[in-house]
């Protein structure tokens, strides 16, 4: 079990050097002249007005929150799916309970419009 | 009859070869065991990178094709050595830093970009014999470093204090997240009915290809494994016309390289999982006495998804962002949801029947959800509301030619 998380520790560092040290070395290999107007923002041409963290479209915190619900959902089911085999029929509906809970809470979401895109 | 066992099983025979010459050395067991573990990683991970060259040259033999085109066709036999002069000049190309950005995350976007797909690979069981490791949550694995991509693009977006990138990166991550509700919802039906979120043991269970069990979910996940990539007709993040290139446009050299080799490298590792997680990974004839015959199989299995992905890529045109959002939210999660619940209870009901019996039941509670979802979109097409932006008989460039043509109906 210890081996099977080095392994996966031991790949996650390697994963994370290859790309990281094939950059380092066309750093080196690549060459470096800099000047303002090819450092300037990248704006079709357009002069930048004001700054570049501009603000967002509040739609995509109202999704981040439904997707937050859903994520939580799947964490929970994980667990009952491996169980599957094991638990008795009385269990699975229970399960189910637990879903339709959710499918509602979709319902909810969807006739309060917060689903739709505006 | 050692050149046999090698043809036979060429990962296993090198690795116990390997571990072999460290311990004549007189190296501990301990030691050999994490030399080999470093030098195994090291070999797939790079075993991987490589592989984008390949993967490079296929998708853009296909799209030249679908277009008409012959794609490229000068550097090797059908072109195939195409990818390598482009790495060499990528490689060559100036890293262009722009004077806003904020370092440290513009410059571990890439990295991470990358990385992220790359750690999948550790858990693929791409043989009976030949797989990273054997980890009793792989699938979880799978699911939590495959998020890792978002947070590079976001990062990306972030930290090139471009305008164009930040919303880029918005949209990547609001499609991203949304997606990746269906596709953890379709993955969790091989689970249920393997036992095991385990991909070697998913693979092992699969008697019956997990594909004829459920084909909705697999749908679902070849579906949503589409829109997680961000390729077409999902390819909003980097919708060209209004975002010039998405969260990557201040990136050149090989940072932007980095980008692309990790989307064509998402795209293969999602077809990767799609075959081991419904048409039975390196399952088929002969596959447990030669191993290598499971890893041709493998491949091929993962060679048809991907041809479809490419196919759609090729052949369709991109969602508008209340479309690709309605797909997900009224369609895509409501339906997983329902196939899994679905599944759930019929399986437990009919478990103790012949093999069969009870796949040709599953076949038809399937046929059944997607006649349901077929009636309910024509449910939906009927309510939808169609805005007529502008008047049919707008007066521009109006030639008699044109007013001859509208007049015999052709519908201007």
């Amino acid at each position: 079990m210890l081996s099977d998380w080095f392994y996966i520790g031991v790949f996650l560092l390697v994963s994370l050097f290859l790309p990281a040290a094939a950059i380092t070395i066309a750093a080196f290999l690549s060459p470096k002249r800099p000047n303002p107007i090819k450092n300037a923002t990248y704006e079709c041409g357009m002069e930048t007005v004001g700054e570049a963290r501009v603000q967002f479209k509040v739609q995509y915190y109202v999704f981040g929150l439904i997707f937050l619900v859903f994520d939580i959902e799947t964490v929970f089911l994980f667990p009952f799916a491996v169980a599957y085999q094991q638990v008795s029929l009385f269990g699975v509906l229970e399960a189910v309970l637990f879903i339709l809970i959710l499918l509602g809470g979709l319902a909810y979401a969807w006739r309060k419009g917060a689903l739709e895109w505006v | 009859m050692t050149f046999l066992d090698f043809l036979k099983d060429p990962v296993v025979f090198l690795t116990q070869w390997f571990n072999g010459l460290l311990a004549g050395w007189g190296l501990a067991p301990g030691a050999v065991q994490a030399i080999g573990v470093i030098a195994g990683s090291f070999i797939l991970a790079t075993g991987a990178m490589l592989f984008v060259v390949l993967l490079i040259w296929i998708e853009r033999k296909i799209i030249g094709r679908i277009q008409d085109r012959l794609g490229p066709n000068r550097i090797g036999p059908w072109g195939i050595l195409q990818s390598i002069p482009d790495m060499i000049k990528i490689f060559t190309k100036e890293h262009i830093t722009p004077s806003g950005a904020d370092k440290i995350p513009f410059n571990v976007a890439p990295v991470l970009a990358v990385g992220a797909v790359l750690m999948v690979w550790a858990v693929i069981p791409f043989s009976v014999t030949f797989f990273g490791v054997d980890l009793n949550v792989g699938l979880l694995f799978v699911v939590a470093v495959g998020s890792l991509g978002e947070m590079a693009i976001v990062l990306a977006g972030w930290g090139s204090n471009n305008k164009y990138a930040l919303l880029g990166a918005f949209r990547a991550v609001g499609q991203m997240i949304s997606y990746s509700v269906p596709m953890i919802l379709a993955m969790i039906v091989p689970v249920l009915m393997a036992g095991s979120m385990s991909l070697v043991q998913i693979v092992q269970q699969q008697d019956v290809w997990f594909i004829l069990v459920s084909p909705v979910a697999a749908f679902i996940l070849f579906v949503s494994s589409i829109a997680e990539v961000g390729r077409s007709p999902f390819d909003l993040v980097e919708a060209e016309s209004e975002l010039v290139a998405g969260f990557n446009v201040e990136y050149s050299g090989l940072k932007f390289g980095m980008f692309y080799v990790g989307e064509f490298l998402h795209a293969f590792t999602v077809a990767l999982l799609f075959a081991a997680l419904f048409l039975g990974g390196w399952r088929g004839p002969g596959a447990e006495e030669i191993p290598v015959l499971g890893f041709i199989y493998f491949f091929i299995k993962t060679g048809i998804v991907y041809f479809a992905s490419v196919l759609i890529r090729g052949s369709l045109p991109r969602f508008r962002i209340d479309q690709m959002m309605d797909l997900n939210w009224k369609l895509l999660t409501p339906v997983s949801l329902l196939v899994l619940i679905v599944t759930a209870v019929a399986y437990k009901l009919i478990a103790g029947l012949p093999t069969v019996i009870w796949v040709l039941i599953m076949l038809a509670l399937n046929a059944v959800i997607f006649w349901l979802v077929g009636k309910y979109l024509e449910l939906y097409d009927s309510q939808r509301i169609r805005r007529e932006v502008g008047r049919r008989d707008r007066p521009i460039a109006k030639t008699k030619k044109v007013e001859a043509q509208s007049e015999s109906g052709a519908g201007l």
